[in-house]
């Protein structure tokens, strides 16, 4: 027997993965379901709080319900690609799945594209939910003519929290430290880039910091989305090329410091 | 196989020459010789801190070492640089790409047994075996891996609601689920209890009539010598005896008999070379020739017509050797 013909391809492993880290999702029906519930909380709650102010955007005058669709459909993407992924990866590993795993056949790169697949589908669902609920409750509903753009800072959007979430996981010592470390270094970032308050006349210092990291580029690229007075395709080149740049940052820190095990 | 890197079945199963691991200052592996052939049963049996668990995870690839040779199944277990890790992880993507990397290949025929679990809580038995047979190129049958286990009756039973003994039974099963030619098993018994650890030694003789090689590592004694067919004691990063359990026994020399003599005994003769005791009042005859002692010792007590009460004879174990041996070996330390 030829040793080639029953190889198993890396592909098809990669997609076994998904599979796999899909069911076992699901298992865990509590934590799955706050997983959804977790951002609509939040969209309900500031609708609730500010909901009905005015508020001036380039071209005229919405309700803050405009600004809360998008802002919240930003820190879902975050909250799944990011939040999760690292805290994913810490618990893991903490359990010794992914040393048992290096034990074994299975690529390193299959067994976190099975991770990362399944933090985009159950991205791609949050989105889904925040747009319809935007449409129902609060009227607020894409542009057509932006609509591509929306998908590409989706995209990108999503790659980079991704990279950036194993990055961070793999700086992270050991589970005990996890959610301290992830929630510290996005929670604050939230506040300061256009997510759960718009930043008007904030600090100099305050908006060079926001600058610097990704956050306030994908939220500020997904307001422009928005927009109803955007009267072109509505891309965002520059917010786009800072997250292209944290997607790189994100890449080369998780490929060259990545850990199978806890540190104690 | 025709791999160009598969053993014949002359070469041993694992192969290591002056090994050596070092932590910055501190030694763990302090130049190690091994040699397992196939289908052997090897026991590495050692204190806890001795550098067993770091030898194994060197062999397995986890760890890289300082010094030596390491050869498991032809195969160099050390990971290579990450350039070149990238390079084979891309050319695995490519459909019909020939080669997959050196490290596959060498995972695909080795089954690992770790200290510690590492399943996902929320599959059931049988499908987190289906999970790992399914990354190997050639697995054994399901049933084949929940017989050899014992497991056959919780093949629906999620892995969070099994117990520390079915839990300890999947490691064992997910490291067999390849068909591995090669089985590590670390400190498998480690938390059982008398019955769970006769049923898990009774697995490990199922996997060597199963024709694979294993190589254990346990600090129980009794352990290695129940199932290995060869060990090695290692203390302080070293070897310090190699060989079946019958011949380290064998090392250990004399034999002891113990007896004890009514409540007011009377003197015994010097010549016997017995030692009194000084609690509980028991003799104590340390010999190397055990049929001439008791012999002088019972013709002694029948001219006497005295009763040898709690009379016993023993044999060195293995766990003298062990105690004698990591004795000496701190002793040269300082």
């Amino acid at each position: 027997m030829s040793n080639e013909c029953i190889q198993v391809s890396a592909f098809t492993l990669a997609l076994r993965q998904v599979r796999y880290e899909n069911t076992t999702f699901w298992r865990n029906p509590v934590a799955a379901i706050f997983t959804f519930v977790f951002p609509l909380m939040f969209l309900v709650i500031f609708n609730l709080i500010f909901g009905n102010t005015e508020m001036a955007l380039p071209g005229g005058t919405v309700t803050t319900s405009t600004f809360y669709v998008p802002a919240i459909t930003a820190l879902s993407v975050i909250g799944a690609c990011y939040t999760n992924v690292a805290m994913g990866v810490c618990f893991s590993r903490e359990r010794g799945v992914f040393k048992r795993v290096r034990g074994t056949p299975l690529p390193t790169w299959a067994l976190l594209f099975g991770r990362l697949a399944i933090a985009i589908v159950v991205a791609a669902i949050l989105v889904v939910i925040m747009l319809g609920a935007g449409a129902l409750f609060y009227g607020v509903t894409l542009p057509t003519n932006t609509l591509p753009a929306f998908l590409v800072t989706l995209v990108l959007g999503a790659a980079t929290f991704c990279a950036l979430g194993l990055a961070v996981a793999s700086i992270v010592p050991n589970a005990d430290a996890a959610p301290a470390i992830v929630n510290v270094s996005i929670l604050p970032l939230m506040f300061i880039s256009d997510i759960f308050i718009r930043m008007e006349d904030s600090p100099a210092w305050v908006t060079i910091v926001a600058d610097i990291f990704p956050v306030r580029h994908f939220a500020q690229a997904m307001h422009t989305s928005f927009n109803p007075f955007e009267t072109g395709a509505g891309f965002e080149p520059l917010h786009l090329l800072v997250m292209a740049a944290w997607l790189v940052v994100g890449v080369v820190v998780a490929v060259r410091f990545f850990r199978w095990e806890p540190r104690r | 196989m025709t791999l160009p890197t598969a053993p014949d079945s002359a070469a041993p199963a694992i192969e290591v020459r002056g090994l050596r691991k070092s932590y910055g200052r501190v030694e763990a592996v302090r130049g190690v010789d091994l040699r397992v052939a196939v289908g052997e049963v090897f026991a590495l049996l050692g204190p806890n801190g001795a550098g067993k668990t770091t030898t194994v995870e060197i062999l397995e690839g986890y760890l890289s070492r300082t010094g030596g040779e390491v050869s498991v199944l032809g195969f160099d277990p050390s990971r290579p640089a990450i350039k070149g890790r990238i390079l084979s992880g891309l050319a695995g993507l490519l459909p019909g790409m020939g080669q997959r990397s050196q490290e596959r290949r060498f995972k695909e025929r080795i089954g690992i047994v770790l200290q510690s679990t590492g399943v996902d809580p929320y599959l059931n038995v049988q499908e987190t075996i289906n999970l790992f047979r399914g990354y190997y190129p050639d697995p054994l049958p399901l049933e084949d891996v929940l017989t050899a286990t014992g497991l056959a009756e919780q093949r629906r039973v999620r892995v969070r609601k099994l117990s520390g003994g079915q839990q300890r039974r999947l490691d064992v099963a997910v490291g067999l689920a390849g068909n591995p030619d090669l089985l590590f098993l670390d400190e498998p018994t480690t938390g059982f209890d008398p019955s769970a650890r006769r049923d898990a030694w009774e697995m490990v003789r199922n996997l060597k009539q199963l024709g694979k090689t294993v190589l254990l590592t346990t600090h129980y004694m009794d352990e290695a010598e129940h199932l290995a067919d060869r060990l090695a004691i290692m203390v302080r990063g070293k070897i310090v005896a190699e060989g079946t359990p019958a011949e380290l026994v064998r090392r250990g020399g004399a034999t002891t008999i113990k007896f004890s003599l009514g409540t007011e005994p009377p003197p015994v003769p010097r010549e016997l070379a017995v030692e009194r005791d000084g609690t509980d009042g028991r003799y104590t005859m340390l010999t190397d020739t055990p049929t001439e002692s008791l012999h002088r010792l019972t013709a002694w007590a029948v001219e006497q017509d005295i009763e040898l009460e709690q009379l016993s004879v023993s044999s060195a174990s293995l766990e003298d050797v062990f105690v004698e041996l990591a004795r000496a070996a701190g002793e040269d330390e300082s």
